[in-house]
């Protein structure tokens, strides 16, 4: 099977699709030819790291581009890396090549005009992606991308749960807090300064508020008022419930994993429906945990790639965007032993062969179909985001 | 004469030079960035307006007076205890631990960087680490207690933390210190008045090492008030300790709190001020009551039961370290570790054997980062003690003040608007950036550890040579270093203690491209792979560790026959 998978992957990989601008692709390719590409993306997670040192060795092989990862802690390091070459007038040959960026940093890149682009129409694997106006490819948190953004996997917002300890999760956000009071100190959300514990925030914001299309617009005050009220009354019961009374908070998803891994809590959540499925096998968690997402569905959203206005080697950056958007590294991205993440493409826009490498995917017991990941929700404007985790902080830090 | 006053007044210059560009410039230019945005202005981001706003902002974050509070508290109180432990182990135990034995022993303590000493404490002391395993099966615990056991609101556990990697510095900085004043005379004459073995040390010895240990007092103090690293790990998080607050500040995706960040980053400054007067007042008083309390002459020894705690408690702060660093390299070994499990339920190499973790690049990074950065601050701190020779100079209290500046201003005060000039002179991202901003901190570390044996030297050696006909410079390369040789090695392992352990320094200078054992480590431990961590951080801890190691064995086998050059201690 796997020798099958191999065949295929290499057929696919030889038929690149014909593309009116060859001609300036051609050209990017040959000015890509020996570059490095500082690639900025969040080191925290083994398999993402792994897969972008295989990307590098990939794009090295095929067209002479070599990709380092500069591992970041927090997204935003990136941003002020470009802002702080700003400030020193450094305005090409800037440090940063490419940059894995979600909503609001990719809003503030923007707003400050650091970004290299429009780029993606220009990619000769775009022609596999839906970048109609309304796909989830075409904004981020809402904000339109512009095609300052290339889109690389997608992200689905899912809980897991110990099914050694726990019987039956919580089957929407109130019965969090139900479950929460029954089961004090077993259930906690990462802090609201990091990406996932604003999601949990959101996600609960979504179902609670009075008129969820609200949250599209960016925010105004009295917007905020209205469409919180019923959630802070739900957060209040859940709180003192939480881990160590929801005093003190996991840095993020990981730190979490490891207190759902050392017992301290009996569900944690992720941004990877593959997430669970790749612990249990990395021994990262025990082999009982299961995935679960809440009756109504969940936020979802694309994880993009951007390239800085000042980027030193931008045509690389751009090889390996479109790399990143070939159906074969997409399918070998899908693979739950190499990364597990969702593909991107538009499965209507795929031939047969590379329908069959993704249907030839390995599965295992933690990993959910996406018939079992139900609905996706849009994630909120990005000012909703700011200003919840803002008065998150105002109301409960001491 | 002449001769050696002039080339001492050059080679004083050439220092003085040296440290004016290399040294106060970069902080000077990194203040002046962070007081300009404080007052809203930052072109970059288009505030060009002298305004009050970043202040506005400021007082108006959720947390501020706690967070303020709790830097203040949790610094004071480890530089305190810190300093007490240390105190009352050096009056109970100094004849039986001779520098040397006690360097030996200390050293694992003082080679583990702040970041991996927190790792390892925080499975430790968790809820759910070793000490609640151990507890659990007698117990009967099926969950781990719902205790804040680590970053607990008060800061107890950074406290701890800090006071594992404080007080084998203390303790090492005053036997370093005693060994400079005759303290065998001074005990025995005390004794021989009727004074018990630890009081004699407390009224005779201590009070003459004070002045010498005094600056690295304050140096632990503005270290500990300002920490970033051990805070985010081991430090309550809502709301967490000034410094941490500044960090998320400065890497918010709101490219606009960079300036009330940087007012922050002011109001960090002020803070260290503020811990380092009161340290300065409480001397002052300690010192009335102190002179009262010696001459008064009481021989009683009402105080031993203290100082026997003080060493219990210093005992077991050591192997709660042991335990931690031991969990560190137990941890990049297994594979599979759930709760209650005392041992890993299967273990692997796979954390050291996969290349993609990549710990070979960071280990040479760091080896050639450190090695290059201690090699120019030894160099330049022997070239400025020579100076001090050759022209027959005291020390200026400013030249002091210049020397200690960059471990007196906090990190988060000046590193980020340093980081703007590094990027005008289009060093960012180099190698030699790295270096250059690393030796900032490295520096004063070794002119601390350098310092004191070089003045205590033997003089006599120096008249000696001087009357055989030596010229300064062969004085220097056949008398002077060859009888430092022990301090200025353990001057070097210090500073490559100091080198592997930078992670701000390392991560803004080296743009993110340059990857060393701590940034790789510190980025890794906001992800859940303890066994990754692990392999870093056990790194981490062996490679200064390797630097003490040659710093001992060294000069044993050099001068195996030369008692009074293995750097014991003189009467």
């Amino acid at each position: 099977m796997t020798l099958k998978l191999t065949a295929t992957l290499a057929a696919l990989i030889l038929a690149t699709p014909a593309h009116a601008d060859a001609d300036a692709w051609q050209e990017t390719l040959a000015a890509a030819r020996g570059q490095t590409v500082y690639w900025n993306a969040w080191g925290g997670d083994q398999r993402t790291n792994a897969f972008i040192d295989w990307v590098g060795s990939e794009t090295e092989r095929r067209f002479d581009v070599k990709v380092r990862q500069v591992k970041l802690s927090n997204t935003a390091e990136a941003v002020t890396r470009v802002l702080s070459e700003r400030a020193a007038g450094r305005d090409s040959d800037g440090t940063v090549d490419l940059v894995w960026l979600n909503g609001p940093n990719f809003l503030a890149m923007q707003e400050q005009g650091l970004l290299h682009g429009p780029f993606v129409a220009d990619l000769p694997n775009a022609a596999y992606l839906d970048l109609s106006p309304t796909s989830p490819n075409s904004v981020d948190f809402t904000v339109p991308v512009e095609g300052f953004e290339s889109p690389w996997r997608l992200a689905r917002f899912v809980f897991n749960y110990d099914t050694a300890r726990v019987d039956t999760p919580p089957s929407d956000m109130l019965g969090f807090r139900d479950w929460a009071a029954a089961h004090p100190g077993r259930f906690t959300h990462p802090d609201p300064s990091d990406f996932m514990g604003a999601t949990f925030l959101k996600q609960a914001l979504i179902e609670l508020t009075p008129d969820p299309d609200l949250l599209q617009a960016p925010v105004t005050e009295q917007a905020f008022a209205n469409a919180t009220a019923p959630f802070w009354d739900w957060y209040d019961a859940l709180r003192p419930n939480l881990w160590r009374g929801g005093t003190v908070f996991p840095e993020n998803e990981s730190v979490q994993q490891q207190l759902l891994n050392d017992g301290e809590i009996d569900m944690a959540m992720s941004f990877d429906p593959a997430s669970t499925a790749a612990a249990i096998n990395e021994g990262l968690l025990p082999e009982t945990v299961r995935v679960f997402v809440p009756e109504g569905g969940s936020i979802g959203n694309v994880s993009f790639v951007a390239i800085p206005y000042n980027a030193a080697n931008a045509e690389g950056a751009e090889v390996v965007a479109n790399f990143l958007l070939d159906p074969a590294t997409q399918a070998h991205m899908q693979n739950i032993e190499v990364l597990g993440s969702f593909s991107v493409l538009d499965p209507a826009r795929l031939d047969q062969t590379a329908r069959d490498a993704f249907d030839a995917l390995p599965t295992a017991p933690a990993l959910p179909s996406l018939a079992d990941l139900g609905p996706t929700l849009l994630e909120p404007h990005a000012s909703w985001m700011t200003r919840l985790t803002e008065a998150w902080a105002r109301r409960y830090t001491r | 004469m002449k001769q050696t006053f002039q080339s001492g007044a050059g080679l004083r210059a050439a220092v003085l030079i040296a440290l004016a560009g290399g040294l106060i410039l970069p902080i000077g230019a990194g203040l002046w960035q962070t007081g300009r945005a404080a007052f809203g202005v930052f072109p970059a981001i288009g505030a060009t307006a002298f305004t009050l706003e970043p202040w506005a902002m400021l007082l108006d974050l959720p947390g501020l007076d706690a967070a303020l509070q709790l830097s203040l508290f949790t610094g004071l109180t480890a530089t305190g205890l810190s300093l007490a432990l240390a105190v009352a182990v050096c009056a109970t135990l100094h004849q039986r631990l001779p520098r040397g034995a006690a360097a030996r022993l200390l050293s694992p303590f003082l080679a583990v960087p702040h970041a991996a000493m927190a790792i390892g404490l925080a499975f430790v002391l968790a809820p759910s680490g070793w000490i609640a395993r151990a507890l659990a099966l007698p117990f009967g615990w099926d969950r781990p207690p719902d205790l804040a056991t680590v970053n607990d609101p008060w800061g107890i556990a950074l406290i701890v933390g800090l006071m594992v990697k404080e007080v084998p510095f203390l303790l090492l900085v005053i036997l370093s210190a005693q060994s400079q004043i005759p303290t065998r005379l001074h005990m025995a004459a005390a004794r021989s008045l009727g004074y018990g073995r630890r009081l004699a040390w407390l009224k005779i010895i201590l009070p003459q090492v004070w002045p010498l240990i005094r600056l690295p007092v304050l140096v632990v103090l503005a270290y500990s008030v300002s920490v970033v690293d051990m805070a985010m790990i081991l430090g309550p998080s809502t709301p967490p300790t000034l410094a941490v607050v500044l960090t998320r500040l400065f890497s918010d995706p709101d490219l606009a709190r960079i300036l009330p960040g940087s007012a922050g980053g002011l109001v960090q400054l002020v803070l260290a001020g503020v811990a380092m007067g009161l340290l300065i007042a409480a001397e002052r008083l300690i010192r009335v009551g102190g002179q009262l309390w010696i001459r008064r002459g009481g021989r009683g020894t009402a105080l031993d039961p203290l100082l026997g705690v003080a060493s219990i408690a210093a005992l077991i702060l050591s192997v709660t370290g042991v335990l931690a660093m031991l969990s560190i390299a137990v941890w990049s070994l297994a594979w599979r570790w759930t709760w209650p499990m005392l041992l890993p339920e299967s273990w692997s190499v796979k954390a050291w054997a996969t290349p993609r973790t990549g710990w070979a690049d960071a280990m040479g990074n760091t080896l050639a980062i450190a090695i290059c950065a201690t090699g120019l601050c030894l160099t330049l701190a022997i070239a400025w003690l020579e100076s001090e020779d050759r022209a027959r100079m005291e020390r200026a209290r400013w030249a002091e003040g210049i020397i200690y500046l960059p471990l007196l201003i906090p990190q988060v005060s000046f590193l980020f608007g340093m980081n703007v000039l590094f990027y005008r002179l289009g060093l960012s991202g180099r190698f030699s950036a790295v270096v250059w901003a690393q030796s900032l901190f490295v520096f004063p570390y070794v002119m601390i550890a350098l310092s004191d044996p070089w003045r205590a030297r033997d003089k006599r050696l120096d008249r000696s040579a001087a009357s055989l006909g030596a010229g300064p410079w062969r004085l220097l390369f056949r008398v002077k270093l060859p009888v430092l040789l022990a301090p200025i090695l353990t001057a070097a392992a210090i500073g490559i203690a100091v080198s592997v352990a930078q992670y701000l320094p390392t991560l803004f200078m080296g743009a993110g491209r340059i990857a060393t054992l701590t940034t790789e480590a510190v980025t890794l431990s906001s992800s859940s792979d303890r066994r990754v961590v692990g392999v870093y951080a056990t790194l981490q801890a062996a490679l200064p560790f390797l630097g003490y190691v040659l710093a001992f064995l060294l000069p044993a086998l050099l001068h195996h026959n030369r008692r009074d050059l293995l750097g014991e201690i003189r009467t």
